[in-house]
């Protein structure tokens, strides 16, 4: 293939490394040079509090993580080896679920349970499973659509059991995919933040909301630097972890390509399919309608007054809580705007130098993932420490925000693009070349092409989670600025009634807004695997 | 998250990549200095803009006698003056930490005795006492000014922090109120009151130092777990402990809460229809001394008119409408109260305070172990 000149992979490459070193490295650095020192040190690790907190953490992750297998495996099973009617629905669905900010998760599971279950752990852990059942059933089930069913009816054609082909042959084949999606769904519990900031009580907080406790509540800056170092260091051994057992427990498995999906033939099974596809559509549903419902009701009967006075959030006369829903949905699109472009602009530049470049580009290609392994919630906090003074006091700034939002969609943005790019035939380069064409204009003619159509596909993504991005704005929106999940949480925070219901209201127009654009997004290409942590 | 975990490495690149921030950042700098440019301009250019008020949630931001007493402030002046609610104090203040010397607003206003130090220590404030104090054509309570030693905030209002009750409540079962702080941990009261969290409101707190006053520094932790046992509820705020919460107010399910010695006559006041016997009363035993204070933000780009509105908080025009309004007392001892404060206010014999320096010292430990201890 024909190198492209050094001048313009430098062109290239400069725009997405500058932005990642200002806006992610810098702050990051800062976080642990400036916040913590010995004493912080002593004081985070000698309070009881703190392995209140880091337990909690834990175990609420490994039970999510547990029933989200356990409950997941039967409709993954079921997804990946039957074709049934509706079944393009619950795959929808499940992955509608997925793709919803975790703010409105919480939101939908508050709409959901009784009072008395609201603010518990069952709620916490509810809400993960179903937000996470997509994870097990993609992860699992894609595995599972593409084994081989001729070794399962062997041994049944020897007279094994449905049990024993189910134990001593099926689980050993998709345990690997098993490990893989716990390991997902624990990353994604551990690191919860938005759901337990509207589900949890005091006594139910996971690390990152202790983090955004002690940094904006306490002004404890480097207790909560060290809690989020604390918890970075636990990400760090869960992966480093499950690469090596993925690698060790790797198997060469025959896979088919067409899937082997059938309908079900036994009243048994067709029994077992609808049983599960219920479950399923019931489990997946139901959150959602209660939000919608539950932004209908008030105390005294069905009212739409949360939906036509969503900007008046008064108490009494004069007396409002600080918040307007309808303020919230211009600043939210604002700043989708801005973080799209942003996002847009250095994705492209970065992909087109990743592809480019060698194994430099594979350097920035890792850099630029860098703000996904890290909680979003550490980035806002880095960001709020780091620009607080001149000359870099960009506090007030009105592109901070987009900016931080830009940072968490830029790598969706990047594997979508560099993933296209890859698969363009190196031959028609080559071709070009041989036609006359300089490696320059060879590479705006066989290659650039290419980008528009992903690109396309990376701004509704980038616009998606910057809707929904929660973490790192609550660190660094300004009173005044706050975006529609900030919104949600604080007034799904307040008891009122009419508060509430707009909160639920809201909280339906966020949904309704990230279906839609996923829906776009799978339109335009095929799946996209992965979601922003927010 | 499953991605490779390795930072760009290779000496020369991560030079290189320094260079490029310094010069990112240098651009952004100077893109950015737009603004602050404004700040070495004179107040007259600053005045083209509103000035904005930072408070808490209970102060109102239109409508009111209050808004229009601000808005003669802003005929007289030129100044317009827009209000930002920004939660409870506590949460306003830490929002005013993290963001000094860039803040969110010019003028503070409603930072307490409780909190002061705080906001001191975090250099939320640039110094100023209002100048009517100052020369003495408003007087003020020698008291409250030694809150303020070297003028770094304005005292502009104080009350008591006290447990409420609705009488109505009470009388409807036959059930005599409670008196005093060991009253409220009888199981004849269980999950009857509502208090806010000290680590995000200033009357929560109050209230927490008021049982600290109490119990002493070693008795409170035991009271406490006796009022969690008693099934005391905690909300984050005043507003919706009293507006959403409050059996009176709120039409909640709760008849007692932490609020002010002033919320009777104000509940006379505004009553609807008109009434002459206040409906809630005042457990004087739990009473806390509260200061409010206002202050000029530091990083302010409008530093004079900013210091113009804090000496307009403490005049007489503004001082008269704090009773009605907020349910606190006129720090300016020329202002007199309505007469349904004399008649139903209730300013207890004695209200419990504790030493500014000693609640300094031991505020966040004392939030720390309260958190763990009631929220666990």
């Amino acid at each position: 293939m024909n190198r492209l000149p050094r001048w313009l992979l430098i062109a290239l490459a400069v725009g997405p490394t500058a932005g990642l070193a200002a806006f992610y490295v810098w702050p990051f650095v800062t976080l642990v040079v400036e916040a913590v020192d010995a004493t912080v040190l002593a004081d985070t690790f000698g309070r009881a509090a703190t392995w209140e907190v880091v337990w909690f953490t834990l175990w609420q992750a490994v039970a999510s993580t547990v029933v989200t297998i356990a409950v997941g495996l039967a409709p993954a099973y079921v997804l990946a080896r039957h074709d049934f009617r509706g079944r393009t629905v619950i795959v929808g669905l499940l992955t509608a679920m997925f793709v919803l900010p975790t703010v409105v998760m919480g939101a939908a599971f508050l709409a959901l349970l009784p009072d008395s279950l609201d603010r518990t752990v069952w709620a916490v852990i509810g809400a993960h499973v179903v937000f996470n059942l997509a994870v097990v059933v993609r992860v699992v089930g894609s595995l599972w659509e593409h084994l081989p069913t001729d070794m399962e009816a062997a041994a049944a054609t020897l007279g094994a059991s449905r049990w024993k082909v189910a134990t001593q042959i099926s689980w050993p084949l998709v345990r690997p995919a098993v490990t893989a999606a716990a390991t997902i769904v624990f990353l994604f519990t551990f690191t919860s933040y938005g759901v337990i900031r509207i589900l949890g009580a005091p006594g139910t907080r996971t690390i990152e909301v202790e983090v955004w406790r002690r940094a904006t509540q306490l002004g404890d800056i480097g207790g909560a630097a060290v809690l989020a170092l604390l918890q970075l260091a636990v990400l760090i051994v869960i992966v480093s972890w499950s690469t090596i057992a993925q690698r060790r427990h790797a198997q060469a498995i025959g896979l088919v390509p067409t899937s082997a999906r059938r309908r079900p033939r036994t009243v048994g099974e067709r029994r077992f399919v609808t049983l599960v596809a219920g479950a399923v559509l019931l489990i997946a549903a139901a959150p959602l309608v209660a939000l919608v419902v539950r932004s209908f009701s008030t105390p005294t009967g069905w009212s739409t007054a949360a939906w036509n006075d969503l900007g008046r959030t008064e108490i009494r006369p004069g007396i409002r809580i600080g918040i307007d829903p309808v303020e919230a949905i211009v600043n939210s699109l604002t700043n989708a705007a801005w973080a799209t472009a942003f996002a847009v602009v250095i994705g492209a530049l970065a992909s087109l130098a990743i592809v480019g470049a060698g194994r430099a580009g594979r350097a920035l290609d890792g850099g630029l993932m860098l703000p996904l392994a890290t909680s979003a919630v550490t980035i806002g906090f880095g960001m709020l420490i780091t620009f607080d003074t001149a000359p870099v006091d960009w506090r007030a700034s009105w592109w901070l925000v987009p900016v931080g939002h830009a940072l968490i969609a830029v790598p969706f943005v990047v594997r979508t693009c560099v993933g296209v790019l890859r698969s363009v035939d190196p031959a028609m380069g080559d071709a070009a070349a041989t036609l006359g064409a300089s490696p320059v204009r060879a590479w705006r003619a066989t290659l650039v092409p290419y980008l528009w159509r992903p690109l396309a596909v990376g701004s509704v993504l980038a616009a998606a989670i910057s809707l929904g991005e929660f973490g790192a704005t609550s660190f660094i929106s300004r009173s005044g600025g706050e975006t529609m999940p900030i919104a949600i949480e604080q007034l799904l925070g307040r008891t009122g009634s009419i508060l509430q219901a707009q909160g639920f209201a809201l909280a339906t127009l966020l949904a309704a807004t990230t279906v839609i654009l996923v829906v776009i997004v799978e339109r335009l290409q095929s799946p996209v695997t992965g979601r922003a942590q927010r | 998250m499953r991605l490779r975990a390795t930072p760009p490495r290779g000496n020369s690149s991560l030079r290189r990549i320094g260079a490029v921030a310094t010069t990112v950042a240098l651009v952004a700098a100077a893109c950015g200095s737009d603004d602050n440019s404004a700040a070495t301009s004179t107040d007259v250019a600053a005045t083209a803009r509103p000035i904005t008020l930072v408070t808490y949630d209970s102060f109102p931001e239109a409508d009111t006698s209050l808004n229009d007493a601000l808005a003669e402030f802003s005929a007289d002046t030129g100044i317009e003056v827009e209000v930002l609610v920004a939660g409870d104090t506590g949460t306003m203040l830490s929002k005013a930490s993290l963001t000094a010397g860039n803040p969110e607003g010019d003028v503070m206003w409603g930072v307490d005795n409780t909190l002061l130090s705080r906001a001191i220590a975090d250099e939320v404030f640039e110094p100023y006492l209002a100048s009517p104090i100052a020369d003495g054509s408003v007087e003020i309570a020698p008291e409250f000014l030694d809150l303020v030693p070297n003028g770094e905030a304005t005292p502009v209002d104080y009350g008591d922090v006290c447990v409420n009750y609705d009488i109505g409540w009470f009388a409807e079962r036959e059930l005599e109120p409670p008196t005093s702080f060991a009253d409220l941990v009888d199981p004849a009261y269980a999950g009857q009151l509502v208090v806010q969290n000290p680590a995000t409101s200033s009357p929560g707190l109050a209230f927490l130092l008021a049982t600290i006053h109490e119990y002493g520094p070693e008795g409170w932790q035991d009271y406490w777990s006796q009022l969690g046992a008693n099934g005391v509820e905690v909300v984050d705020g005043w507003t919706e402990a009293y507006y959403e919460r409050f059996t009176w107010a709120g039409g909640g399910p709760t008849p007692m809460v932490v609020s002010y010695g002033s919320s009777p006559p104000a509940e006379v006041i505004f009553a609807d229809p008109p009434r002459d016997d206040a409906p809630t009363g005042v457990i004087e035993d739990t009473c806390f001394r509260q200061v409010e204070f206002a202050g000029v933000l530091r990083g302010t780009d409008a530093p004079d008119a900013a210091r113009q509105l804090i000496d307009f908080l403490v005049s007489d025009r503004f001082q008269q409408e704090l009773a009605l309004n907020l349910f606190v007392y006129p720090t300016n001892q020329a202002v007199e109260l309505p007469q349904e404060f004399f008649d139903f206010a209730v300013v207890p014999e004695i209200s419990r305070s504790i030493d500014p320096a000693v609640i300094d010292a031991e505020r966040s430990t004392w939030i720390d172990e309260w958190t763990e201890l009631v929220l666990g």
